[in-house]
């Protein structure tokens, strides 16, 4: 029997031929991935002294100082500086520091490779399966062993098989597609299993769209979510690939666990309502309702495709002075990239507030933490209760086009109307 | 006092309990992740539970429904929880990298199905090899799927970490 995509790595990973579901192997990782807040500073740090331990391979580690900077307090810049000498002392050449959220950069830095197998202390750490790179979140002490051993254990997920046909409407982004597949999985409706999206309406998204629904696989519990990679993957990587790498395809007899079709046509906006990712809606069920803040940003909804987008909207028009517009860029990349395409000008002129690329707003760690009675439009990928600040406040998570429409009214809008 | 030492293989306390989908930012709230373990976890479930590390006493028991455990991976979830006193987490099922990084820290996690019947303050007793909880106040047993050996040492050992640490300190000796 063929393979699916996760299958076929993990086999490789592990020197067989084959793998099957619930199979437990011992497999090499091309890359672990830490940041400051769940870096070397939990467990890792000290363990790793008690341990007389060195890292199995410094070239395969990246550090990246992410939810903490720029530093809102004290103490969050001792952790920073903590991260920062720790690379240095374990020869970690690659250490980035306020250059923007992890995902973002794994995939911009060219660690994100097809085949590859990437682990993290973060869960979205599933954003690497966009460029058919198995990536997976792991605990720190998961992450103690990988760096000692450059090898971790892992059970063969099953896949469930995401099939989009067809072509999106307009207004209509890569953020509705994935909150329409987890409302339909549930939370937990992948535990232990990966994702493995297909079909024309994901062969046509560029690499920025396909990052947004490889994020929030985890949302569905899921391991991995994995995009075949194909010559846009390619056409991506080949000026930012970190080292040669082997592009790997599902197998067409591959078996999946179950597999869910849909005509990508008739989708409409969608938003995740307080306080769970998969309580998801139609955004014409929503609108209407007062908004507070509106986050534009992150590694989910804070790319070159998601600022085009709100900009194409806020274009000329000017933000509801009944609510704030909060611009975070997933990297400073993208941030240039903005600059100098004009866009950030339109959202600033709009009235958003351009802010360093953070993790800040998102964690409700600094830059945007919203407060008690308040509600949130965001572009992130939870909206756990707290998540952005205050137990009392609620978040909506929408695609950027539905969060410029809202931006504008103050209240949940729909974007087709601004098209 | 390291609450999950050497008696684990029986763990007797109070149960605590909560419902479906606690998630890690409920467990371990990231806005008190800048402090120590120990510090954070005075702030442990306290979104839905406020009071809750000072209700622990050491040898209690977690007990919840569904999908405990979702969202970050972050390490501090089940740390946080091994710092109040907690001594073990029971649930219907867990989520991948909770349940991971739990057992890794040396706090045992078992899948019980039954679950939704403990109420809150039962006294529980759990016998981690054997594979069975008595609730003695609701006068039941409830049988998991005992964990496989080595994973028990690791959690006698108090975790992977200390584990690795152990047996680098034995090859020392010999």
């Amino acid at each position: 029997m063929g393979l699916t995509l996760s299958e076929k790595i993990l086999a490789r990973k592990c020197g067989l031929n084959t793998v099957k579901p619930r199979d437990i192997v011992i497999a090499k990782v091309d890359c672990a991935m830490m940041t400051d807040i769940l870096g070397p500073r939990v467990q890792i740090g000290d363990a790793m002294k008690r341990l007389g331990a060195s890292v199995w391979d410094p070239e395969r580690v990246v550090l990246i100082a992410d939810h903490y900077t720029p530093a809102a307090n004290e103490k969050q810049a001792e952790i920073v500086a903590y991260t920062r000498n720790w690379a240095s002392e374990y020869g970690v050449s690659r250490y980035y520091e306020g250059q923007g959220a992890c995902h973002q950069l794994l995939a911009e830095k060219g660690f994100d490779l097809p085949g590859s197998l990437i682990v993290g202390t973060d869960s979205h750490t599933c954003t690497s399966g966009a460029l058919g790179a198995f990536g997976t979140g792991i605990g720190s002490t998961e992450m103690l062993g990988v760096l000692v051993t450059g090898e971790i254990w892992l059970k063969v997920p099953e896949t469930v098989g995401i099939r989009w046909d067809g072509r999106l409407s307009p207004g209509v982004m890569a953020k509705d597609v994935i909150l329409r597949v987890i409302k339909d999985l549930g939370h937990a409706g992948a535990t232990y299993m990966a994702l493995e999206f297909s079909g024309s309406a994901i062969r046509h998204m560029p690499v920025d769209e396909r990052l947004c629904i490889s994020n929030m696989a985890v949302e569905a519990g899921a391991k991995a979510g994995l995009i075949p990679p194909d010559e846009i993957t390619l056409e991506y990587l080949e000026s930012r690939a970190a080292q040669p790498y082997t592009a790997l395809a599902p197998d067409p007899d591959a078996h999946y666990a179950r597999t869910l079709t849909y005509g990508a046509a008739g989708l409409v906006p969608q938003a995740a309502c307080p306080h769970e990712v998969d309580r998801v809606k139609d955004i014409p069920q929503l609108e209407g309702l007062d908004i507070d803040q509106v986050f534009l940003g992150s590694c989910t909804g804070g790319r070159m495709s998601d600022l085009t987008a709100a900009a194409a909207i806020l274009k000329g028009r000017r933000v509801s002075p009944r609510c704030r517009l909060l611009v975070t860029p997933a990297s400073q990349e993208v941030w240039i990239q903005a600059l100098k395409a004009g866009v950030l000008e339109t959202l600033a002129d709009a009235g958003a507030l351009i802010q360093a690329p953070t993790c800040g707003a998102c964690a409700g760690l600094h830059s945007g933490v919203v407060g008690k009675g308040e509600r949130c439009v965001s572009t992130t990928n939870r909206n756990f209760i707290g998540r952005m600040g205050s137990v009392q406040s609620e978040v909506y998570l929408t695609s950027p086009a539905t969060a410029a429409a809202t931006a504008l009214e103050g209240r949940i809008a729909d974007p087709r109307k601004y098209l | 006092m390291n609450a999950v030492g050497l008696n684990a293989v029986v763990i007797r306390g109070r149960a605590h309990k909560f419902g479906d989908n606690i998630n890690t930012d409920i467990i371990s709230p990231v806005k008190y992740m800048d402090l120590s373990p120990e510090a954070m976890s005075e702030h442990a479930m306290e979104a839905i539970d406020p009071g809750f590390a000072a209700k622990v006493k050491p040898g209690d028991i977690l007990v919840a429904g569904q999908n405990f455990g979702s969202g970050s991976s972050r390490e501090t979830a089940p740390l946080s929880l091994k710092h109040t006193g907690i001594s073990a987490v029971v649930a219907v099922f867990f989520a991948r990298i909770f349940y991971r990084n739990a057992i890794n820290l040396g706090l045992p996690a078992l899948e019980l199905a039954e679950s939704e019947s403990v109420r809150d303050g039962d006294d529980l007793e759990i016998r981690l090899l054997d594979g069975w909880i008595h609730n003695h106040t609701q006068n039941r047993q409830y049988a998991f799927s005992p964990m496989p050996l080595k994973l028990l040492q690791m959690i006698q050992a108090g975790g992977l970490a200390a584990q690795l640490e152990q047996r680098l300190h034995i090859d020392k000796i010999k």
